[in-house]
């Protein structure tokens, strides 16, 4: 690479790479974000979650410099988002939810388009964008519309020109969502290896793996304000090891199963919608195999079971005594 | 190879040592300078109609159709003869075109918003006019072909301008530089506006009275007196009557004094207007 004239910029030093204090935002009569507060350490990976509509979107919006807040302080690296947007967008770069690439052009025309923008000369531009080509495994696209794309090249190429110029912070707006297994665990080993580099990682996400997967600190947001904050072994602790599944052979006998699971493991019983499933919150994991014990006396027989993780419904219905919004039918509010 | 192949191929593990070396490239280049900014994206616009080189036709086909439409039909009634009347009408309907093709940067422009590459673009510190006038500049290719072709067809028509090549080429100046000038609104409809679509419809049912309320088609003298204040106001009005008299060796240095204000006017007005719609839109 060549060496630049690096423009250096006085910046306020502080343990934070983002603090947010008290943050409102609505748009028309919606009230989207009611008092959020955040702070983000340098170097590390925060994970927001939340169902749809929660503000996750628009609280990435508004450290991003794209929209402004109506009250409350915002600051990036000490900047802060209203009075210096400039200096805030020269340290951050951002993957938003729908991909900011040009379908029109080609993957390497896009990289090209980016790093001139950033004012790189027409060379250097096109050195990086093959750089960056190779490294994202795009190379043999690197000629193609971006149109014809899959979704997770669309997806890779879109962070590839997020960092174009590595960035102190990198903002991914739901980076994996639609994308299949493989795809997803490649944008995964993208963010770690960013993380390697001592880049702060903002990341919105529905899924409770994938901020298990990468995130350091979890925020869960819910109706615009924070409901939990912690690491995901806080998190996890706050509901208990996981949840037990049991499916059983005779959707007759679940009354019974029911009877017998809440009193081994003395908690609520939740009875899903399959007739014969049942499943319950363990906060000792030993009460499980007596619990099984029991069921089999009684000669309930149970045809599979299963001691998961909490999802992310577990931990939303833990804080807020409900599930998680249908992600379906809720739609976020962008505008 | 098909789809499927690229995709299969594409997917492969990410090589952490590379993806390393791509990271730590450090060093931040300058913000680029307005201009260098503006062609960056004047070349993006290039690029699109390389890609899609159908885009030109309605650039092609557009001039075609009105200019044979008007010369056919209306030159015997308004000029007693076709040979006459393309001689009036060709300067006129070459501005009409440059007009109604400056539209298309507002459909893109609104296009660019629906996607997504606007954020990118928002989220670049680079100086904010360029993504507009870069989209103008890569527009002036259009604007010259469709320009060209009215010319080559009017001469085929019988159309014998006294200002010779000279003429010619002083008044596609004045044409490009009013279409860049008239651009500023669409873009501030584009802006202003959500869909592609709706913003094609705006623009359309703005640029029929721009065009028609003017001297293109017919002398003014014959309008009713309101009517000759619209076509006075109307800047299509100064911008024909500067490449009129350009092309026939005829202008007085008048007329082009008040093309060129009033386009000074379009940009002095609709240019901060549209600058600000772009920096508040969403943020509002």
């Amino acid at each position: 690479m060549e060496s630049f004239a690096v423009e250096r910029s006085a910046v306020p030093s502080t343990e934070y790479a983002i603090e947010v204090t008290n943050l409102r935002k609505s748009f028309g009569k919606v009230e989207v974000l009611k008092g959020l507060n955040l702070q983000v350490q340098r170097g590390s990976l925060l994970a927001l979650l939340g169902p749809n509509g929660a503000g996750k979107t628009t609280t990435i919006r508004i450290l991003s410099t794209l929209i402004r807040p109506d009250s409350g302080s915002v600051r990036v690296f000490g900047h802060d988002v209203v009075h210096a947007a400039d200096a805030v967008r020269r340290r951050v770069s951002l993957t938003g939810q729908f991909a900011s690439v040009d379908d029109d052009l080609t993957g390497f025309e896009n990289l090209v388009l980016v790093a001139r923008l950033l004012g790189f000369s027409w060379r250097q531009a096109k050195t990086r964008a093959t750089e960056l080509l190779n490294a994202f495994g795009l190379e043999e696209a690197s000629d193609r519309l971006v149109k014809h794309y899959s979704g997770g090249m669309r997806r890779r190429l879109d962070i590839a020109a997020s960092i174009v110029i590595s960035p102190d912070i990198l903002f991914l707006d739901e980076p994996t969502a639609g994308l299949d297994p493989r795809s997803r665990r490649y944008v995964w080993d993208i963010v770690r290896t960013l993380l390697n580099t001592g880049t702060t990682v903002l990341l919105t996400t529905q899924y409770l793996e994938e901020a298990d997967q990468l995130a350091d600190r979890i925020v869960i947001i819910d109706e615009g304000t924070v409901i939990a904050d912690g690491t995901i072994g806080e998190l996890k602790a706050s509901v208990g090891s996981g949840s037990l599944h049991i499916r059983l052979r005779d959707p007759l006998r679940r009354p019974e199963a029911e009877r017998i699971v809440a009193q081994s493991l003395k908690t609520a019983v939740t009875l899903e919608s399959d007739p014969s499933a049942l499943s319950a919150q363990v906060s000792d994991p030993e009460l499980v195999a007596s619990t099984l014990t029991n069921l089999s006396r009684a000669g309930v027989i149970v045809n599979d079971f299963s001691l998961g993780q909490p999802s992310l419904d577990d931990v939303f219905l833990a804080l807020t005594g409900q599930p998680a919004e249908d992600q379906n039918t809720v739609k976020e509010v962008v505008q | 190879m098909t789809a499927m192949d690229l995709q299969q191929a594409a997917i492969k593990p990410v090589d952490e040592a590379t993806l390393r070396s791509a990271l730590s490239a450090q060093g931040r280049p300058r913000r680029p300078h307005a201009f260098s900014a503006s062609l960056t994206l004047a070349w993006r616009a290039l690029l699109k109609l390389r890609h899609s080189p159908m885009q030109l036709f309605d650039v092609t086909m557009f001039p075609i159709m009105m200019t044979l439409m008007f010369t056919f039909l209306f030159g015997g009634a308004i000029a007693g003869s076709v040979g006459e009347y393309v001689q009036f009408l060709i300067p006129g309907i070459s501005v009409m075109t440059v007009a109604m093709i400056s539209m298309y940067t507002a459909m893109g422009l609104s296009t660019d918003i629906a996607k997504g590459i606007f954020d990118r673009f928002r989220s670049l510190s680079f100086w904010r006019p360029a993504v507009l006038v870069g989209a103008l500049l890569g527009d002036a290719v259009r604007y010259s072909l469709a320009a060209l072709v009215v010319f080559v067809l009017g001469f085929i028509l019988g159309f014998r301008p006294g200002g010779g090549i000279i003429g010619m080429m002083a008044a596609l100046a004045i044409m490009l530089i009013f279409a860049f000038s008239l651009s500023w609104i669409w873009t501030m409809i584009g802006l202003l506006i959500r869909t592609p679509e709706s913003v094609m419809m705006v623009t359309s049912m703005a640029s029929f009275p721009l065009t028609f309320a003017s001297n293109i088609f017919v002398d003014p003298q014959t309008m009713p007196q309101w009517l000759q204040v619209v076509v006075w106001i109307n800047p299509v009005s100064h911008a024909t009557t500067a490449v009129r008299g350009l092309m026939h060796g005829t202008a007085a240095s008048g007329d082009i004094v008040a093309a060129l204000i009033a386009c000074a006017a379009l940009i002095v007005i609709f240019a901060p207007l549209t600058m600000y719609f772009y920096n508040t839109k969403n943020a509002r």
